[in-house]
């Protein structure tokens, strides 16, 4: 099939697949089914695309002029083939589990939440395969206001607040900097807004002065990529349903938020520019400020989706950080991240909804000897939690070793010490909660039964168990991974790959 | 489209589009003062509006195909010093087209709104003053005379202050809005003569053109300069630029609601159009005064504008007022556009004129909607009607996100427009306050949003449904307009291009 026709495929299928469920939508059973089809279809549409690419094609897709000078145009290189097979992969195994997620919490409003759900997901094909920050930007808000009424679905007044904080976070950012840092870049670059091979602005003489402000306007404006002050929206987020946690928070939004920073740094900036930005220097060291200060906000959390949520905070720095060191290894180094962490982030949310369905726990405390009630959920919780501490042979391993190798080739001193010590953070606040479940101290009261009857609903089971396995199964197919993605960022894969054996 | 109609089109059409366009409208309103019934006087409202709309069509066409740019015409085969031109190039036509196709869509949807809020034996004079309100703003546009531009700023001015004292029968704070307005407007239509007076004066002609050719020559002549800042301060006032835009929120909020709708697009766009020919095509931008005036008077006013009456919007509590505050700020980013003084800053300006049209005029019908069958305009009485009345808050909140500039809508298009000409003068400041302004703008929509979707409806008479038909067709083609033109802006990035073009060119007026 030729790639134009793809393209239109992956960007026109999760629309229909909305109109599908809004006209399906009284026939539940059968609303699920369009959901279920829908999106294994457009995973098998982003396979192909992803193979058109692996083959060394770019497959790219001209729409249409807005104005001179900004076209929505699409074009998909590794990394967005990358962020586009994750967010289609994973909305598979996500909607099985919200399937069984919302039918066991016997939520309202279904067939809205799964309409915004098609579209979030239309939103983020468009972030990923744009070819042009106008096209990227669009579809950036698209995931924005897509997202906003599953962040606020319970619709009481916890759930308005944390959906208007999420609104004017993300709208405030990405309007109040975002876009001026998009104009801004349209002026130097001579109204041209391509993304570039080698980067759009390299080579025009940028003052140092201007591209550190440009910089740091982007870093801050993309304010899905969490990077502190900016990231109190996320735990706010987190009143949404369970699902919505799990696939928005660890991977479509967020995801879209740091996949937009590392294509600005790789296609706007480039490698080159980059070094020689003095701005650089500072994003990076917010971005270690976030690992560290995140890690121990998230110690002190005792409901176990905060948690998570500021652990996510943490990580998601990692890929900016990674992109700020500006060295092959460290743009490889995030790249592996969006992905292994995706899968281990994804895990930990579902198994928190699998454990809040079966029981209405959510904090962590109460969870002590949990794990002999629900085995199979703490199991996967735990190989998840390896995999965030990057402990082999789990996928974020090799993100955390191609961070450490990206900062040594930089010489910054600091940061090795900053994924040093933010692994320790990880154990800490991480390790005790699936080890307390499984092996209690003695002494430890049995758990109360479960306030839903049969336990947690099969497929909220089934799905965090097919994420965990995936964890594994990415460590060993990582030769492959950083083979595909390596063009991106235009140098053969690093030696250590060779194998995909470590 | 407009080739067809202008080989289609009979030719005393095509021969006396510029003076058709206004005559008929206004030869009509007369007949329409002494009709018996309304409901007759509103179709021959549609019918003259819908014929402005063809005759602006043609000239939009004529103007696209002339190889000057200009359409002229002598009033009564009368030439140039003597008589009245009529001249209608890019920049105008664009503005002839707005004010006839609002013209047309709010005509349309007036009669359910009108019915319901004026007594019924005015419905025709009601209509009589909307048609010479009407004939007067296209008037405006389309005369090539400076004095002639004075009358019928006055003849659209005076009607609209019946028009908007005839909101007395919903509320009598219309009374007192309407004078207020008369007051001044009025200060501001003398000033604008008095500044015509001066230039009268020292070049010795009323034609436009004409003192245009003549003024270089008079370069560091007071009175022109005198005349200037006069006709700036006169225009400034109809077109309520900040601080001379008090008359505005009160004559928005109590007129009834069809003129709201119909002034809100229009009104203060044609007398900004004015500004725009004076600022551009009368005095030039070489002029050092000028200059200063752009850097020093009207690029703080826009500024001021954009900050300080969206901060007043958030306060509002009635709906009308909120997005007639809005509406003040709006024209300061026009003005903005305007005052960068580049070809790209006045086109930017324009073009969020014609988005905004769109915008203000969708929201403004689907308050209409709500006054119609809810009797209420605060924030309050419109919790809840997301549910009640589905399509009208759909359309309200499209607008709404384009008045937000939430992209894919026509107001994120003008907002980057207007963002890209200030870069391209390295103002990067003036983007921070566009940008500062349009989060003030995500507060105050947002509020109005968050009641309208999230909220339970207070008052129980709720139960009742949807604005009438009439009034959801115009309503829904201006809030697919918006996000059409957010997806495609050739149409009207095109237009507000070749007017900021227009307005720069001495040769082709």
């Amino acid at each position: 099939m030729n790639s134009e026709l793809l393209i239109w495929a992956a960007l026109c299928l999760p629309l229909l697949i909305a109109i599908g469920i809004a006209v399906t939508g009284a026939f539940s059973n059968v609303r699920e089914g369009v959901t279920l089809v829908g999106a294994t279809v457009l995973f098998g549409v982003v396979i192909a695309l992803a193979m058109k690419v692996a083959g060394g094609e770019v497959p790219e897709l001209y729409v249409g002029q807005a104005a001179p000078g900004l076209d929505f145009a699409f074009k998909l290189e590794p990394l967005g083939a990358l962020f586009a097979l994750v967010a289609s992969g994973l909305w598979i195994v996500n909607s099985f589990y919200s399937i069984g997620y919302m039918r066991g919490n016997r939520e309202r409003n279904q067939t809205r939440f799964y309409i915004c759900f098609a579209i979030a997901i239309f939103g983020a094909m468009g972030v990923a395969m744009s070819a042009n920050l106008f096209t990227l930007f669009v579809f950036y808000e698209v995931l924005t206001l897509s997202t906003y009424p599953l962040v606020a679905h319970k619709g009481d007044a916890a759930a308005k607040r944390g959906g208007r904080i999420y609104l004017l976070t993300l709208l405030g950012t990405s309007i109040g900097l975002f876009l001026m840092a998009v104009m801004w870049t349209w002026a130097l670059a001579g109204q041209n807004l391509d993304f570039v091979q080698g980067g759009l602005l390299a080579g025009r003489n940028l003052d140092p002065a201007v591209a550190s402000a440009l910089l740091i306007l982007f870093a801050f404006g993309i304010g899905k990529a969490a990077l502190m002050p900016f990231h109190f929206w996320l735990p706010n987020a987190m009143v949404a349903p369970t699902p919505v946690s799990a696939l928005l928070h660890a991977v479509a939004v967020v995801k879209a938020g740091v996949f937009t920073v590392m294509k600005v740094s790789i296609y706007i900036f480039g490698e080159d520019l980059l070094n020689a930005t003095p701005g650089r220097e500072f994003v990076l060291w917010v971005a270690c400020f976030t690992i560290i200060v995140a890690s121990l906000v998230a110690m002190t959390k005792d409901n176990l989706k905060a948690r998570l949520a500021y652990s996510t905070i943490a990580q998601l720095s990692y890929i900016t950080l990674g992109a700020m060191l500006a060295t092959q290894a460290g743009f490889m180094g995030g790249a592996l991240q969006i992905a292994a962490h995706a899968v281990g982030k994804m895990t930990l949310f579902m198994c928190a909804g699998a454990i809040y369905v079966a029981t209405g726990l959510t904090n962590i405390s109460d969870m002590k000897g949990l794990g002999r009630k629900m085995p199979i959920v703490f199991i996967a919780f735990f190989i998840a939690t390896l995999s965030i501490i990057g402990i082999p042979p789990m996928a974020g391993a090799w993100a955390k070793y191609e961070l450490m190798q990206g900062a040594i080739d930089r010489g910054t001193g600091f940061v090795p010490y900053v994924l040093i010590g933010s692994s320790l953070l990880n154990i800490a606040y991480l390790l005790p909660i699936p080890i307390l479940a499984l092996m209690p101290t003695p002494g430890t009261p049995e758990p109360k039964p479960f306030k839903r009857p049969d336990g947690a609903p099969f497929f909220t089971v089934a799905a965090p168990v097919v994420t965990a396995g995936l964890c594994v199964v990415l460590f060993f197919l990582v030769g492959p991974l950083a083979d595909f993605l390596s063009p991106a960022f235009e140098a053969p894969s690093s030696p250590a790959f060779a194998g995909g054996q470590p | 489209m407009i080739d067809l109609l202008l080989d289609t089109a009979p030719r005393w059409a095509l021969l006396h589009a510029p003076a058709l366009l206004i005559m008929v409208p206004l030869f009509l309103a007369p007949l329409l003062a002494i009709l018996p019934s309304g409901r007759l006087s509103w179709l021959i409202s549609i019918a003259a509006t819908v014929f402005s709309l063809f005759c602006a069509l043609i000239l939009v066409g004529q103007v696209q195909a002339s190889p000057v740019g200009v359409v002229g015409y002598d009033v009564g085969n009368w030439p140039m010093p003597i008589g009245i031109t009529l001249r209608v190039d890019a920049l105008n036509s664009m503005i002839l087209l707005l004010v006839a196709a609002i013209g047309v869509l709010s005509t349309i949807f007036s009669w359910p709104t009108v019915k319901a809020e004026i007594p019924e034996r005015k419905h025709p004079l009601f209509y009589s003053a909307f048609l010479v309100c009407f004939a007067g703003l296209s008037g405006v546009a389309i005369t090539g005379d400076a004095f002639n531009l004075f009358v019928f700023l006055e003849i659209s001015s005076i009607s609209t202050y019946v028009l908007v004292a005839l909101g007395a029968g919903r509320d009598r704070r219309a009374l007192p809005a309407a004078f207020n307005y008369l007051i001044m407007g009025t200060l501001g239509a003398s000033f604008y003569i008095i500044g015509v007076g001066f230039l009268y004066s020292a070049t010795g002609t009323l034609n436009i053109a004409q003192i245009a050719e003549m003024l270089p020559s008079l370069a560091g002549n007071r009175s022109v300069e005198a005349g200037f800042a006069f006709i700036i301060v006169g225009l400034g006032l109809k077109a309520a630029v900040w601080p001379l835009h008090q008359w505005l929120p009160n004559a928005y909020a109590y007129s009834p609601s069809f003129v709201t709708m119909f002034l809100s697009a229009t009104a203060t766009k044609v007398a900004l159009y004015a500004l725009i020919r004076f600022l551009f095509t009368v005095f030039r931008p070489e002029f050092a005064f000028e200059q200063a005036t752009f850097t020093y008077l009207l690029m703080p006013l826009g500024l001021a504008a954009m900050i300080t009456c969206s901060f007043q919007a958030v306060f509002q509590t009635d709906v009308r007022r909120t997005l007639a505050y809005s509406s003040v700020a709006q024209v300061g980013y026009m003005i903005l556009g305007v005052s960068i003084g580049t070809v790209a800053g006045v086109s930017a300006g324009l073009f969020h004129l014609l988005n905004h049209a769109m915008i203000k005029g969708a929201l403004f019908m689907a308050v209409a909607g709500v006054v119609l069958t809810f009797q209420g305009t605060t924030i309050r009485d419109f919790a809840g009607l997301g549910r009640t009345a589905p399509w009208t808050m759909t359309g309200f909140a499209i607008a709404g996100l384009s008045l937000i500039g939430v992209p894919l809508t026509a107001g994120f298009q003008s907002k980057l427009q207007l963002g890209y000409a200030l870069f391209d003068q390295g103002m990067w400041w003036g983007v921070v306050f566009v940008v500062f302004s349009s989060f003030l703008a995500v507060i105050y929509m947002g509020r109005i949003l968050e009641a309208i979707f999230f909220r339970p409806p207070i008052n129980p008479r709720k139960s009742r449904k949807e604005a009438p038909i009439l009034l959801l067709v115009p309503l829904w083609i201006l809030a697919l307009a918006n996000i059409y033109f957010g997806i495609t802006t050739e149409l009207p990035l095109g237009l507000a291009r070749d007017a900021a073009a227009a307005a720069f060119g001495l040769e082709a007026f």
